[in-house]
């Protein structure tokens, strides 16, 4: 870590001195030393106009300080005041001299303190380096750059900007430059057809970034408020339509983390008829299973530290399932046919599994990191997608398929489903039953586990964890109709979707109250759920 | 895995032989003083309570190696209420009752300290509560050593909007007691300085709220209307990940919206992935990094108690060390621990505190403290960007919130009055 900081450091060095040394004029060493100095001020508002001043004066290695100052990596000694790049190393300072780069000796982590930077003056040092490095030759930097102006509207940077645009080859840039400049015209003093033509420039960009821009200027008088009040009328009303697509994506996505949560218990409860309390905690085995996992992998293959997850799949359902098998023939085949007995004895089963993994890995959470390829967002017009929920979506849907395959296809799933209709005639064709039923409940709890393993990427890895879950599986399981996956499936998806269309309107407390207001009439009006099984099983 | 789930199966009976022991009426041994010692150790509260529990441990040692209290060991009392509020009244009572403490330190949620007030007060027993909290309250019996809304929220406040310019404000919490007068202070605070309820925002959600896409997409709207925006967070427990994970994942910087929170510490980031979430605040009277040296001992000694250097410390721990310091500096001040003699003596009584100054307790029985308000940075602990120039002392009553601005609180002889209201002149004022 401290060691890929200081090599950052270098490689910046190393970038900056090409590109911001083109346009700078030479400026002594001696006359830059206040100003670095000046950086360890008492107060933000000190170290800010420094900021201001270092970013003015031209400094070839301005733009490496002021990163360094951004990242927390500018001390300033506690004796002798003087301001060094600094990376840990064990009760030192590697410390490096900000103008001239030349090594210094090492100080120890007592003497020198970290010069402090908040919020407002990490977007100060933004907008300045952004003013350093608009011209830059790497198109990354050139990007940050634009948006950190974009930020910052400074009406002083125009003319920079003009410059820049007309040397950007890059399209996307370019247009966020454009976008840039029409935010710092508005934001000065320039006359208001120019104002109303850089008004167009920024509804055509981003929507909610736009509104932002574009708000503060509806209440003047004239025509630039005009202009603005339409761009804001026109933006709005795109954006009703982006809410109900919003709505059902959201849905989509908190029906699929239902799914996943309660397809394991569709067999448990639904096939098999276990009203199993411990389901839940089942879950919670599936994502502590993946910290596990997670652990040894970081430390014996960090080459494969991005696909830990894949490889918890399987562990987590073999570890979930495992301990579904020993539940089931330990506790549960003694209990069949008695169900109040059932929910009591997995009850006491789920907390006695809770404080097991308090005492076990301690009662505070435990951190799953999230590899890359499930971390951040894009748009979709004004729709910010998550990766992480997109593939949770994927992966509800595949178990789901997956597991429609097992029972519908597979020898297993022919046997569950011949020892759930009549126990009786399946026994006598040679089926052992109790084996069925061991590994029917093993299947159910292993499913609940790899759904612990997408659970962890969105929700905290605690002991209670799986307590979150087991009523809404249990209500997504009654509601789609008991003894059906297809219910299931459906049942998941419209109780999301209609969770996110009441939560902006009634909010979330009042939203979750109504769903269940909502299910509990729809149970009266048909006991048997959506997808209600007919035949005359059912009624033995 | 068999083996391993019997071996847990195993620990815990035999755990839970050692509680029902330790509970079972004491054999009056007269030369310790029992401390009774009132955190949950399972539910939904364990995660931050059992901390606690092990902090009493350690200070209660700490102690004994010292010489004990008046000559006589302390002898700790554990019971777990289970995060379950009806039974932290009744493990009180059987505190106080059965196991005759001199006093208990303990409680986290509001609704806790809610249900075991009458108790205490009944009983005329001593209860030290260490946790942030919403005021509106003050009791004979109980000592709050955590902040009180002006200790907490309202410099936080201050802060975003002068260092920030922060102009629109989100004020998201979980749905209880806590957040929601909180809010309400917060709101009627903001209003008197000129912010007009269209910039106000409130939301509440359940306890332990998973699915945030839908409100942090709404605060991404709210705050698109060009002027700066900040959320104060009231969010609690475990409610608090998946809210931070989407905020990073849906790419919202502190540099654009950020977020202060009053019930995040360095306990709660431990499960989280910090590197997104840089720049978020935090408001307490405590952080882990504070640069003193009663800290960096402390730090140490904790270390060596828990044997594990990996272990964070936090405002409620510090808040713990503060209540019992002063307790026992009340007890040998007054010679016996009977609690109308504490009671009297413990006011005015000044302890330091781990940030590098001293807390004194004060006639509503609320501490003094300074005000910090930290930043999150890349590694779980958090970076003191503003610290109150001098000590806030806790305001029971906010000054903020109609009906609860006329009262005052002081315990001492001869007004010993919770609630008395200045208009009137009278004991027992209306509250709202």
């Amino acid at each position: 870590m401290s060691l890929s900081r200081f090599l950052t450091i270098i490689a910046m060095l190393g970038l900056c001195l090409l590109p911001a040394a083109a346009g700078a004029q030479a400026v002594d060493d001696a006359k830059l030393k206040p100003l670095v100095e000046a950086l360890a001020g008492d107060n933000f508002d000190d170290t800010s106009k420094a900021v201001s001043e270092l970013a003015k004066s031209g400094a070839p290695r301005a733009a490496v300080i002021l990163n360094a100052l951004s990242a927390g990596d500018l001390y300033v000694s506690k004796t002798d005041k003087s301001v060094f790049l600094g990376v840990r190393d064990g009760s030192d300072y590697a410390a490096t001299d900000p103008l001239s780069g030349a090594k210094l000796a090492p100080v120890p982590r007592s003497a020198a303190e970290k010069i402090k930077v908040n919020n407002r003056l990490r977007r100060d040092i933004a907008a300045a380096i952004g003013g350093l490095t608009l011209m830059s030759t790497d198109a990354t930097e050139r990007r940050s750059a634009a948006e950190a102006i974009l930020k910052n509207r400074d009406p002083e940077s125009i003319p920079l900007l003009d410059q820049a645009i007309s040397a950007e080859k890059d399209a996307g840039i370019k247009m966020l430059m454009q976008r840039a400049k029409a935010a710092a015209v508005l934001n000065s003093s320039a006359a208001d057809d120019v104002k109303i033509a850089a008004i167009a420039e920024i509804k055509s960009g981003n929507g909610r970034e736009a509104l932002g821009l574009l708000t503060p200027l509806a209440g003047i008088q004239g025509p630039v408020g005009e202009a603005a009040g339409a761009a804001i009328s026109s933006i709005n009303s795109e954006l009703e339509i982006w809410n109900g697509i919003q709505n059902i994506v959201y849905g989509l996505s908190l029906g699929s983390v239902l799914l996943l949560a309660a397809i394991g218990l569709a067999i448990t409860f639904g096939v098999m008829g276990v009203i199993n309390m411990a389901h839940g905690e089942m879950v919670m085995i599936g994502a502590y299973t993946t910290f596990v996992v997670q652990q040894i992998v970081h430390a014996s293959m960090p080459a494969l530290s991005e696909y830990s997850l894949l490889i918890a799949l399987p562990v987590a359902f073999l570890v979930s399932g495992g301990i579904g098998v020993v539940i089931e023939r330990g506790i549960i085949r003694f209990l069949y046919g008695r169900p109040l007995e059932t929910l009591l004895a997995t009850w006491g089963i789920s907390l006695v599994l809770q404080q097991a993994t308090r005492s076990w890995f301690g009662a505070s959470n435990v951190q799953v990191s999230s590899p890359s390829w499930m971390s951040g967002s894009f748009d979709v017009g004004m729709l910010t997608l998550t990766w992480s929920r997109l593939w949770i979506i994927v992966f509800a849907l595949s178990v789901f398929a997956v597991l429609q395959l097992v029972l519908k296809k597979t020898m297993l799933g022919l046997r569950m489903r011949a020892v759930t209709q009549n126990r009786r005639m399946a026994s006598s064709m040679g089926i052992r039953t109790p084996w069925v039923d061991a590994l029917t409940f093993g299947l159910g709890s292993g499913i609940a586990g790899i759904a612990g393993v997408a659970l962890s990427q969105i929700d905290n890895v605690s002991p209670n964890l799986g307590q979150g879950y087991i009523i809404d599986s249990f209500m997504v399981v009654v509601f789609g109709g008991v003894g059906n996956l297809w219910g299931t499936l459906v049942g998941a998806m419209s109780l999301g979707i209609a969770n996110k269309f009441l939560e902006p309107f009634a909010g979330a407390v009042l939203g979750k109250i109504l769903v269940l207001v909502l299910i509990i009439l729809f149970i009266q009006k048909r006991p048997r759920g959506l997808f209600a099984l007919k035949g005359r099983a059912i009624e033995a | 895995m068999f083996s391993l789930t019997a071996r847990f199966i195993g620990t815990l009976a035999a755990a839970a032989v050692g509680a029902t022991l330790a509970l079972s009426p004491a054999k009056a041994a007269e030369d310790t003083i029992k401390v009774g010692i009132l955190h949950s150790l399972s539910g939904t509260m364990a995660i931050s309570e059992t901390t606690l529990k092990d902090t009493m441990l350690f200070l209660i040692d700490e102690q004994n190696k010292k010489g004990g209290v008046l000559g006589k060991k302390l002898e700790a009392v554990v019971v777990d209420p289970a995060s379950d509020w009806p039974l932290f009244a009744e493990k009180a009572r059987q505190l106080i009752e059965q196991d005759k403490v001199a006093a208990v330190f303990g409680c986290w949620t509001s609704s806790s300290r809610k249900s075991v007030l009458p108790v205490f007060e009944e009983l005329n027993s001593l209860l030290f509560y260490p946790v942030q909290y919403e005021g509106e309250e003050s009791s004979r019996n109980v000592f709050y050593t955590g902040a009180a809304p002006n200790q907490q929220a309202i410099p936080a406040v201050d802060y975003l909007a002068s260092q920030e310019g922060v102009q629109r404000w989100v004020l998201a919490g979980t749905d209880y007691v806590y957040p929601q007068t909180t809010n309400k202070i917060l709101k009627a605070y903001l209003n008197a300085k000129g912010v007009k309820d269209e910039d106000i925002m409130i939301n509440y959600t359940p306890f332990g709220h998973s699915d945030w896409q839908t409100i942090v997409s709404d605060i991404k709207k709210f705050g698109s209307a060009g002027k700066k925006t900040a959320v104060v967070s009231t969010i609690n427990g475990d409610a608090n990940v998946p809210f931070y994970k989407e905020l990073a994942n849906q790419g919202i910087k502190a540099e654009d919206i950020p977020v202060v929170a009053f019930s995040v510490g360095e306990e709660e980031l431990a499960g989280l992935d910090t590197k997104p979430l840089v720049g978020h605040l935090a408001a307490w009277n405590y952080f882990e990094s504070v640069d003193s040296d009663a800290n960096a001992e402390f730090i140490k000694k904790w270390h060596a108690y828990i044997k594990n250097d990996k272990r964070v410390t936090n405002d409620p721990m510090e808040a713990t060390f503060i209540g019992f310091n002063m307790w026992v500096k009340a007890v040998e001040a007054a010679g016996t621990t009977k609690s109308d003699a504490v009671i009297d003596s413990i006011v005015g009584v000044s302890v330091p505190n781990l940030s590098g100054g001293s807390a004194t307790m004060m006639p509503n029985h609320h501490i003094t403290k300074p005000v910090l308000i930290g930043e999150v940075q890349d590694d779980g602990q958090f970076d003191i960007v503003y610290r109150t120039p001098g000590l806030v002392v806790g305001d029971e009553w906010s000054d903020y919130l109609p009906g609860s601005k006329d009262l005052i609180s002081d315990w001492r002889k001869p007004m010993s009055c919770g609630n008395f209201n200045v208009v009137s002149g009278k004991c027992g004022g209306v509250t709202n």
